[in-house]
Order: structure tokens, then sequence, then C-alpha cells
């Protein structure tokens, strides 16, 4: 193996569909229209010298190293900023221009520290290369005279170095920074000679406004900004492409090793939806796969009371297999189930849902995605008849008006945030619809043109208010919805949003938002040009998630801004693998491909292949399950890649019910709070030690490969396999590409995936089969999948978690960038430097009421429970509402959450609980109990000698 | 507009033996079935009422659609009046 070398072009691509012809040094070359001379001489492997050109970045002309000839023109103009044009003569090399360059390389030289043989980028650095291929052999001007290589260096980010003295002032990194993360941190302060790169007002990387993303890293062609493994470990000697294991992005990286460590993961240009950018968690938080509180050994006990005893993987399987054994046989063939992860790969999710089905014999499996996107599901696929995003991430760069609601792309999916921004600076226009003034409200330009705070749980009334201002002002795309739509059913509900209760001025009771902006905003939204819907949480994790989905779905019909490119309705999806876990038949009414288990067909092509009877009854939700358990006629659970004690709302029932279990299994890297219940603990693998496939929030299938051997002896998808024959149910399979093949056998929507076409292809988008071979980047062009589409009415019905005199305030929770959910990975790298715990967020006039000061320690107390944790003061929340992260356990602000939820899906209310904030001086009782429980819980006993 | 069971203003001592919320199974089913019932309550009575007993039919379990049936046949105490007549028209599984 070797390292994955990425040619770089130097200039961007040229989306022109005109072709240009040119000559290059005698060469006849076609091109693009727009394309520089440099990227059409790199197109025929003629690579012309350059520093400050990368081709992520857009041309910049100041390193003027680049020089070439054109014939009949005059002078020497630089290649990258000079564009294509029809028959010209261009030569790259002539003894005028050899002597130029050798000139500018030997000034950069005479001003560079020559410690190249002990440099961190020794051998991966261009400013050497350089030096190498103009042929440069002396330094005329000696190194005596004034220059910058005693400067200090910075080392506050944890990942990364910035050693000044090494700087080039190529301005590659402060462009990196501003055209592809779109934080602008950097600048170059100082003129001339004088002239250095420095975060913000010449403060620290970790001070700035920098948030790690790692471009200007990237971009930085000598060791001036290095990340810290190169110094540590050295440069990485092979490479494997592989696709990181944190969001529904799903970004491409070059996992780059030396031998089995890991040096550091570079953001793969070719990746189609990263497009080589990473934020820091994909490209610096993966030490927690090497943390020293990894559990490696199977470790299991009778009661949760005692302390854990490592055994041998026989050991443990057989016990567990026995306990669900004896347990179906006491109390029922539907007494146990278990939980798959969005986390683990299509394949591994896919064999556990198959295990439950195939050797429990029933169908009480379900997925975290309940907890998250299942309002998604039911409400894309009523309407449109698919349960998943329209679109592709490309999508964006044709958009004309974004409309946000309830998601924080920024901080949760911050590569398409990066995207996002960058249509936005290109003029595009911004509607958000979020109680928070979150990042895109305002950020280095971009403005949005209408941020409608609303009250929590009011999403609905919001949205069938833009529907009333669009069908009332006559602003419905009539030729589309008479075309694509159900005709009578879109009249029914034209006459239901045009009721004036629906009117803005009407629903600004419950949302507390100005009507003229919703007015203004719906229409910038129906007549702006391509319009585009992107949503998140804030929309599914309300007793109306469903409704709001659909509410979303019918307003994108309305306005025809369906089935192309640039417009759509997309779920920015949590967890890196939600769809895929979704697609693989997680929940416990449908098998892959979203086929309900009542199907007699469906079933009998399972059971066909599987070789078991299936059980047409639907299981049990997450939510049921602990009502089952705490009633007693739910035992025994499997629950792989998911913590759901710390991640599920009204923690105290969950524990209740958790607690009721004779048999947990617990399936993980980590001894996560939900293993604190649990009697058998099957230590997992991570996602650099499996090979697999993920699916992203734009149905892109994607390969995830192994670089390493499993550190706990078997991949997650084997130890499923141990666990099911164990049972009596016998799973054969070599390698996951197995397992995919029988999903594509049972799957319509995936007939045509194949790890072979993943190779050949990079990735692909579901649907693939005969219709569509290399996948579906846009869905529902020309029509919709349930054929016509079809409008729904939205009532809108206030939550019942209402506020009151003891609880006057309204509790939303979030995350935010450098931690990820439950944070068992993210708090187990540097990460924590930038979020050390959990902080409660509330309006300076909320703080002033309660006598409260930035930084007190607060008692957040709500129907369901109470907690204590830091508060900020912060102008981002409107009065009246406070906010949380859930990245801590010991925080437990899902003890506080309560247990309402969508009324279709029963995915919980996390965006709406009423809270009282009170100042405090020290933990919960809770907290403290819970404390104990914990630390008692997670007690290995000594092997014995 | 239906009602759920309702909430007590007050703090509870935590225990980690006891389930967090006040709510029983059998109320936090009446309260799910009322739910449904509210969203389909803007169609027709009868698509109503046909609405709310699919989509129990379609992702209840087996022993959830039992003890509703038993709430029901109990006089159905706390079902909206769409919710208890789509209930009524539910067979109750024959195992759970
Ligand atoms: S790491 Fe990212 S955000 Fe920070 S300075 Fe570099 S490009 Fe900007
Ligand atoms: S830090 Fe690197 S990328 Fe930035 S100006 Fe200096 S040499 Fe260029
Ligand atoms: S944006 Fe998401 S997928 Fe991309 S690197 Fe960050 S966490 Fe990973
Ligand atoms: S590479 Fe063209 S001027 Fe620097």
């Amino acid at each position: 193996m070797s390292l994955v070398h990425e040619i770089d072009y130097g200039t961007p691509v040229s989306k022109s569909e005109k072709l240009v012809t040119l000559t290059i040094d005698g060469m006849k070359v076609q091109v693009p229209e727009g394309t520089s001379i440099m990227r059409a001489a790199m197109e025929v492997g003629n690579q012309i010298p350059k520093l400050c050109a990368t081709d992520m970045l857009d041309a910049f002309g100041s390193c003027r190293l680049c020089l070439v000839e054109i014939e009949g023109r005059n002078g020497t103009p630089a290649s990258c900023t000079t564009p294509v044009a029809d028959g010209i003569v261009v030569k790259t090399q002539t003894e005028r221009l050899k002597q130029i360059r050798k000139g500018v390389m030997e000034l950069y030289i005479s001003d560079h520290p020559l410690d190249c043989l002990t440099c961190s980028a020794n051998g991966d650095c261009e400013l050497q290369d350089m030096a190498g291929v103009v042929g440069l052999r002396e330094v005329r001007y000696g190194y005596e005279g004034e220059n910058h290589t005693k400067l200090g260096k910075d080392e506050s980010n944890p990942y990364f170095t910035y050693e000044q003295s090494k700087c080039i002032v190529c301005n590659r990194c402060v462009r990196a920074c501003e055209e592809v993360q779109g934080t602008f941190a950097l600048t170059i302060s100082g003129r001339g000679f004088g002239s250095r790169v420095s975060p913000g007002m010449n403060e620290t990387f970790l001070s700035s406004e920098c948030v790690s993303c790692g471009a200007c890293v990237q971009a930085c062609p000598t060791a001036t900004l290095n990340e810290k493994a190169m110094f540590e470990i050295g440069t990485p000697e092979h490479s494997v492409v592989t696709t990181c294991a944190y969001c529904g992005v799903g970004c491409t990286f070059k996992a780059e090793m030396r031998g089995d460590e890991l040096v550091r993961m570079v953001p793969y240009k070719d990746g189609k939806a990263n497009r080589g950018h990473s934020c820091v968690k994909g490209r610096f938080a993966y030490g927690y796969a090497s943390h020293k509180e990894r559990i490696l050994k199977p470790m299991i006990r009778a009661s949760i009371q005692e302390p854990w005893r490592e055994v041998s993987w026989d050991e443990a399987i057989g016990y567990a297999a026995s306990e669900f054994k004896r347990i179906q046989a006491k109390y029922g063939r539907r007494s146990v189930g278990g939980i798959t992860s969005s986390r683990c790969t299509n394949e591994e999710t896919y064999l556990v849902q198959k295990l439950i089905r195939g050797a429990f014999g029933n169908n009480n499996v379900d997925t975290c995605a309940r907890v998250c996107h299942s309002p998604t599901g039911y409400g894309l696929s009523q309407t449109y008849g698919t349960s998943a995003g329209t679109q592709d991430f490309d999508s964006i760069e044709e958009t004309d008006v974004v409309l946000v609601i309830g998601a924080n792309p920024t901080d949760g999916h911050p590569v398409f945030g990066s995207r996002m921004k960058k249509r936005l600076r290109q003029g595009a226009k911004l509607i958000i619809i979020d109680p928070r003034k979150i990042d895109l409200v305002r950020t280095p330009h971009v403005q949005a043109d209408y941020h409608l705070p609303l009250r929590p749980g009011t999403n609905v009334a919001m949205v069938t208010a833009l529907a009333h201002v669009i069908v009332t002002e006559g602003l419905v795309n009539e030729q589309f919805v008479r075309e694509r739509c159900e005709w009578d059913e879109f009249q029914e509900w034209a006459a239901f949003v045009a009721d004036e209760r629906h009117s803005p001025e009407a629903v600004e009771k419950y949302t507390g938002v100005d009507p003229a902006q919703v007015r203004a905003a719906a229409r910038l939204y129906a007549t702006g040009g391509n319009a585009a819907i992107y949503y998140g949480l804030g929309v599914t994790e309300h007793s109306q998630g469903s409704t709001t989905v659909i509410a979303i779905a019918n307003l994108a019909m309305a306005t025809g801004n369906v089935g192309r490119n640039g417009v759509g309705v997309n779920p920015l999806r949590g967890q890196n693998n939600v769809q895929g876990s979704c697609d693989m038949g997680s929940f416990p009414h449908e098998l892959s491909g979203y086929r309900h288990v009542s199907d007699d067909a469906t079933r009998a092509l399972f059971e066909s292949v599987w070789g078991v009877p299936l059980d047409d009854e639907p299981g049990l939700r997450i939510p049921n399950m602990f009502d089952a358990a705490v009633d007693g006629t739910f035992k025994g659970m499997y629950v792989q890649g998911e913590d759901i004690l710390q991640s599920d709302p009204d923690t105290r029932h969950v524990s209740a019910g958790l607690g009721a279990l004779e048999c947990l299994v617990v399936q993980d890297l980590f001894l996560n709070e939900t293993a604190n219940y649990a009697h058998v603990f099957l230590p997992g693998c991570s996602f650099l030690e499996k090979d697999g496939t993920f699916t992203n929030a734009e149905r892109r299938i994607q390969r995830v490969r192994k670089v390493m051997a499993p550190k706990n002896g078997y991949a997650d998808w084997e130890i499923t396999i141990l666990l099911s024959n164990a049972l009596g149910y016998q799973m054969d399979y070599a390698h996951p590409s197995e397992i995919m093949d029988e999903i594509a056998r049972l799957t319509p929507t995936f007939t045509g995936v194949s790890y072979k076409k993943l190779e050949d292809l990079g990735s692909v988008q579901w649907p693939c089969n005969e219709k569509a071979p290399e996948g579906t980047p846009v869905m529902h062009i020309g029509g919709f999948v349930r054929g016509k589409g079809k409008f729904m009415l939205t009532e809108y019905v206030p939550t019942d978690e209402r506020t009151g005199p003891l609880f006057p305030l309204l509790l939303t929770t979030g995350r935010i960038l450098s931690q990820y959910n439950v944070g068992a990975q993210t708090r187990r790298t540097a990460n924590v430097v930038w979020h050390g715990e959990d902080v409660l967020e509330l309006h300076p006039h909320d703080a002033e009421n309660r006598g409260i000061r930035d930084g007190d320690f607060v008692k957040l107390e709500s129907r369901a429970g109470s907690t204590t944790l830091k508060a900020r003061i912060s102008d981002r929340m409107s009065p009246g509402v406070v906010y949380t992260t859930f990245h801590h356990p010991l925080t437990q602000a899902n003890v506080v959450t309560t247990d309402f939820s969508d009324w279709a899906t029963n995915c919980p209310e996390y965006k709406v609980t009423a809270v009282q904030v009170a100042p405090s001086n020290g933990p919960s009782q809770w907290q403290e109990e819970y404390e104990k429980l914990s630390r008692e819980s997670r007690r290995i006993a000594e092997a014995a000698e | 507009m239906s009602h759920s069971p309702h909430h007590h203003d007050h703090s509870h001592g935590a225990a980690h033996s006891q389930s967090g919320s006040h709510k029983t199974t059998d109320d936090r089913l009446v309260y799910m079935a009322n739910q449904i019932a509210t969203f389909f309550s803007t169609q027709p009575h009868a698509e109503a009422v046909d609405g709310t007993r699919q989509h129990i039919r379609k992702f209840w379990d087996p022993r959830m659609r039992t003890r509703i049936a038993a709430i029901v046949e109990h006089g159905g105490t706390g079902l909206s009046p769409i919710a208890k007549e789509a209930l009524e028209g539910l067979s109750r599984p024959a195992v759970s």
C-alpha cells in the first residue's frame, strides 16, 4: 500500500460547457472556458511550478512562480490567474522563465529556516519541492540579513501548530478560512516585509474565532501550519480512503497511516459530500479509538450491583444467548428485543434487525432514529412516498433562497454549513426559523434576510401561516400542482390554510413573531427563484414533529420547489448513519426498504432468504419498550452502539425500564451510561477497525474501510453473528460485502448496490436499481415516488407541555460543533478544550430577574426532574427561552426533559420543556445518587490469578 | 380537543427505582391514542376514525393494542370520541 495522492490542479474546475482549444508546450489541449492556463496544463500532466495556488481556492496570483509566456502577448503572465483563450500558444518552460523562477525561490528560501531534515513536513512540503523543481542550488543573498527565522510558535490549538518563522505569506490559509470554511478567522497583519498571518486581532488560534476545521492546515504549503501528530509520529507512509463516523454529512477522508498507527485524517477532494473540506470532529477528534477507557474484553455479571467480571468471548456470548432463551421460555417470544445503532454500518444494523426478527422471532427492534428523525420518515413517505431527503448536497450551489428551520448547520453539520455559507456569500437569500439567534443569522459576510424567532413548539402554526400567505396572495405554482399533485387534496388544503385562523396575524399569539416578517418571508420563499428547505431536529423533536414535516412538504409542493436541482426538502440527519439505519429495517413495523411487516409478499420474500417464519405484528418502539419493561412484559435487550440512558428523554423513566430488565446486553466502545444497567458487555470496535458502508443525509452510500485490526478482536458485525449463532439462528458471512449483496437482493431501492460498484463510482445515492444504475442524486424528477404528491392538513395543536407559574420558562436542547451527541467519543479527545461542560444559556432579563450571574451554578427544574449546571448569559436566546446541550453525562439534561412525544412516531419532544431556573450551590440529589450508581456500576473485578 | 392525564406541579426526590413521571402505561396509551385522533380530526368524521384506527393497527405492538382494548371495554375513560370510536372498531389481537 502507498499514499493516495490527489492531483492539485492549482485552480478550481470551471463549470462552463463551452470548450476552448489551446496549445501548451506544443500539445493541443481542450478545456472548458474559464479554466486557468495552470489547470489546463495540469490536465495534460504538465505541472507548472506554483506556491500560492491550490485547486481548493480561487487563484490569487501573489507568488509569481507560475509565470508563462504566451505567443503574441507581452510579459510573463501568471498562469493561475490567466484564463485560457481559443488558439493561444503557451510556453511554460523558457530560459527567461527559469531565471525568474529561480530568483523568486531564492528570495523565499533566504528568509526560511533551513531545518528541512528535522522539519515535521520534510517530504511533505511544497516549498522544498519547488526549490527542487526550479533547480535552485544556491542562495546568493546569504541568510544573515533581516529575517523571520526566529519567530515564536503558537501551540494553543490542541491539534496543530503555527510556526510563524516558516511562513511564506502565500495567503492560502487566509483564503481557505474565508472561501472554504467561511469563518474569516485569519488575516495578514502588517505590511511588506512585516506582514504575518494572524488569527483575529493578534490572538492565539485557540482564543480566536477559529473553529479548528483544519482547512488552513490543509492549504498551507509549508510546515507553518502542521498537525501535531506529524511531529509526534512522523510522516505517514500509506493511506486508505474512508468515511467519517460522526455526523450525517458523511465526509470522505484519507486515513493516513504509519504502520497501523493513524497519523492524521485528511479530507478527500473526491468526496462527493465534503469536496475536500472537513470539521474539527472528523479531521482531528479520532483519539477516542485508542483512549485508555476503551473496553477491550467481554464482561458479564449476574446483577448490576456486582462488579464486572472479564470473561472469554465464548463465555460472554454463551451467557447472553442462554439468558435470552431463558427469558423467552419464561415470559414469551415477544419479551425480548434490541436496538440498532445509527453509528454502526448498514451491514451491522441489518444484521441486528435480522437477529431480532430471525433469532428472537419478533419485531421488537428499533433504532435511535426514533428519537431524532422518525417524523421525517413518516411525514415524507405520506406526502411524497419516500422516507428521505430529496436532494444531494451539491444542489445548494443552485439554490436562490435557503430556508433553514430548526437546524443549526454550522454546528450540527459543519461541512455542509460551510457549503451553505459559500452559496449565501454568492448572494442567495436566507430565511431562518428558529427560537435562537443561531450563528447563521449573522456571520461574516452572511446575514439572514429574515429571522423568525418563534416560541418553541409552534412550528406547525408558523409553517401553516407561511402557506396561508402563499395561497391567499396567489403565489401557488398552479401548473406544478395540477401536473404533479392530487388536485382534490390540494384544494382541500388550500381552503384549510386560507382560513383566517392560520394567518400570520392570527398565529402571532402562539409564535410571538411579527406577522409582517412572516408575510415577507413567505413571499420570498415563493417567488425568489429556486427555494430549498433545510431542517433538523428542531422540527422533528416535538409532539407535532410529523405534522411539521408534512407542513414543510406541502409548502415545497405548493410552490413547485421539488424535483430539480437547487430546491427540495432536506432533512439534516444527526448521526452518521441515521439514514442507513432507517433504510435497513430497524423500525419495529418495517423491513428494509420501508415495507410493513404485515405485507405477506414482503415477508414471504424475506422468509425464503432467511429461512425462518417472520412475525407479522409490529413490535415495540423504544419508549414502548421502557413502558413494557416497567410493566414486566419486556425483560431482555440487545443494544448495539447506543447510549439510550443518556440520549433518551425522561431519564428516570428510562432508568426504571432498564433497571427492570433481567438481561441487558450492551455492545459499545466504552462503559457508557446504559451499561450501568447491563449484565453483559461486549466490547465494540471503532470505524477504523472494520469494513462496511454508511449512508449520509443525501442517501449517499459510502465505504468505510478498515485501516487497522479490531483492538477488541472482532468487528461489530462479527459479534452479532456470534450471538445469533449461539441463539441457534445460523448466520454465515465472510465479509460485509456479502451482507450488502443480501440487502441488495431483498431491497428494491438497493438492487444495484454492491461493493464493486462502490469501488468503481466512489459512492452511490439510493434508489440504485435497474431504473437508476448509477443512483439518484435528486428525487421526484418528473413525478413523485408515490405517483402524485399528496397535500395533508396540518392543524396546529399546542403541546400539553405548558409553562405556568411554577415552570415559567421554555427549555430547548441542542448540540455544538466540537462535541458529538452524548459525547462518548468527543469527550475523550482534546475537543474538550472548546466545551468542557454543558451550560445553560439564558437571556439577560431572565437571569437578572432571578439574580443569576454569568458562570453561576443554577438548578434547572421541570415536572420530570431537576439537575444543576452553570449559567451562561446570552442574547442569542429570546426572553423566556433557555437552552442547553446534552453532551456530558453528569449534567443529565434529559432528567429534565419529559415523556411527551410526536403523535405519529413517538419521537420525543426534546425541544420543549417547561422549566424553572434558580441559583443553586451544588448538584441535585439525582446527580449525586446517579454519580454514586455510576461509580459502583463501573467497577471491574481484579482478574483472578 | 383531547385531554391528557394532568401533571403535578411539584418536584420529587429522585430515586432510580422509580419511574420519572407519574404516568402509568395506561395513561400513556390513552394519551397517545388521543394525540393520533387529534391529527386526523381535521378530516371528515369517518376518515378521521379510520385514519386513527389504521395508524394504531400499523404502529402499535399487540400488547399495547390488547391493553387499550381492555381500557375501551371498561368504558374508555379519557379517550376522545374519535379515538374511542376508532378503537371500538379495532379487533383485539389474537396473541399479545
Ligand atoms: S482551522 Fe479552519 S477556522 Fe481555524 S483558522 Fe484554519 S481555516 Fe480558519
Ligand atoms: S501559514 Fe502557510 S498558508 Fe498561511 S501564509 Fe503562511 S505559508 Fe501560506
Ligand atoms: S461535517 Fe460531519 S462528517 Fe464531516 S468531518 Fe465533520 S463530523 Fe465528520
Ligand atoms: S501560483 Fe500563480 S502566482 Fe502563485
